[in-house]
């Protein structure tokens, strides 16, 4: 590896890593203050990016249908329009 | 998640300012916290600025198709939706990558396939970069005793798959890519549902996400 992230991280730093991806993830409210094991933490990681994914697919899906039926006007209108309303 | 979104509105000014001085003294520096990498990514000014992006990304897409005269649009047929599909989420992909500035092991290797698949149709690269990795995977896979890895690895090595270009990075690092990735995920998936409700002018209703 080149990158200059090839530093020995502590067994601290790890976790904390782990913390701060628990943290990320989705989580219902009685587990907020909840330390999950690392075991549990790389379960619902790999759950959630999985689902992030096929939101992704099924949004781009969605889109590709509706890009058929928008003509050339509606999407400069819709242009203009993600660009002010956001 | 909403614990982490308290003042959009402050937010975006904070970030700019972050951005602007990290701009000059940025190096690829492991001490520097990685949160406001994360945060960036849930600011309004980033999605903004990825919306814009992929609508580009969107029209060109558009304009490839209904030309239908260079080989890469005619080899998805162009004509039907479900082979542009293909295109718009490689699009979104690219353009997620791109937002990111080169500064993540993941959206350097979305970039980096795909310049491969953009440059190269025929040669399929993509498949050869996995077929390249598969060979690592494979010679522990081939072996009998594949049940024997603690859970936890197993884990690690699902998560690695799922994460672009992560095959192979020590566990901490994979650990923060993660955590860039996932933030950079949810807000494609923001702006897409954003831009999606934009052009039906419905709202879309999202898997249970808030």
């Amino acid at each position: 590896m080149s990158s200059p992230r090839s530093r020995n991280f502590t067994n601290e730093e790890i976790k904390d890593l782990f913390l701060k991806l628990q943290s990320l993830l989705p989580q219902p409210n009685q587990r907020r203050n909840q330390t999950l094991s690392a075991s549990m933490v790389l379960n619902e990681t790999c759950t959630y990016i999985k689902r992030l994914q096929k939101e992704a697919d099924e949004l781009s899906e969605r889109l590709s249908q509706l890009l058929d039926s928008v003509d050339t006007t509606g999407v400069d209108v819709e242009l203009i329009r993600t660009l002010l309303q956001q | 998640m909403e614990s982490t979104i308290s003042n959009p509105d402050f937010n975006i000014e904070e970030e700019e300012l972050k951005r602007t001085k990290r701009r000059k003294t940025e190096t690829r520096d492991p001490e520097s916290d990685p949160k406001p990498q994360t945060t960036r990514w849930r600011s309004e000014s980033e999605q903004r600025n990825y919306s814009t992006k992929l609508v580009e990304a969107l029209r060109q897409v558009r304009r490839n198709s209904s030309s239908s005269s260079s080989p890469s649009s005619a080899k998805l047929s162009s004509s039907s939706s479900v082979g542009r599909h293909r295109e718009i989420r490689d699009a979104a992909n690219r353009v997620l990558a791109v937002s990111a500035k080169g500064k993540t092991r993941w959206s350097r290797a979305i970039s980096r396939l795909s310049s491969k698949v953009a440059h190269n149709n025929t040669k399929h690269k993509k498949g050869a970069n996995r077929a390249g990795a598969k060979v690592t995977g494979c010679s522990r896979l081939s072996r009998p005793e594949k049940k024997r890895l603690p859970a936890v690895q197993r884990k690690v090595k699902v998560l690695s798959r799922l994460v672009p270009g992560c095959r192979k990075v020590s566990l901490p690092n994979l650990l923060e890519e993660t955590t860039d990735y996932i933030a950079a995920l949810e807000m494609q998936v923001r702006a897409m549902t954003k831009i999606t409700e934009i052009l039906t002018g419905a709202p879309v209703n999202r898997l249970g996400l808030s």
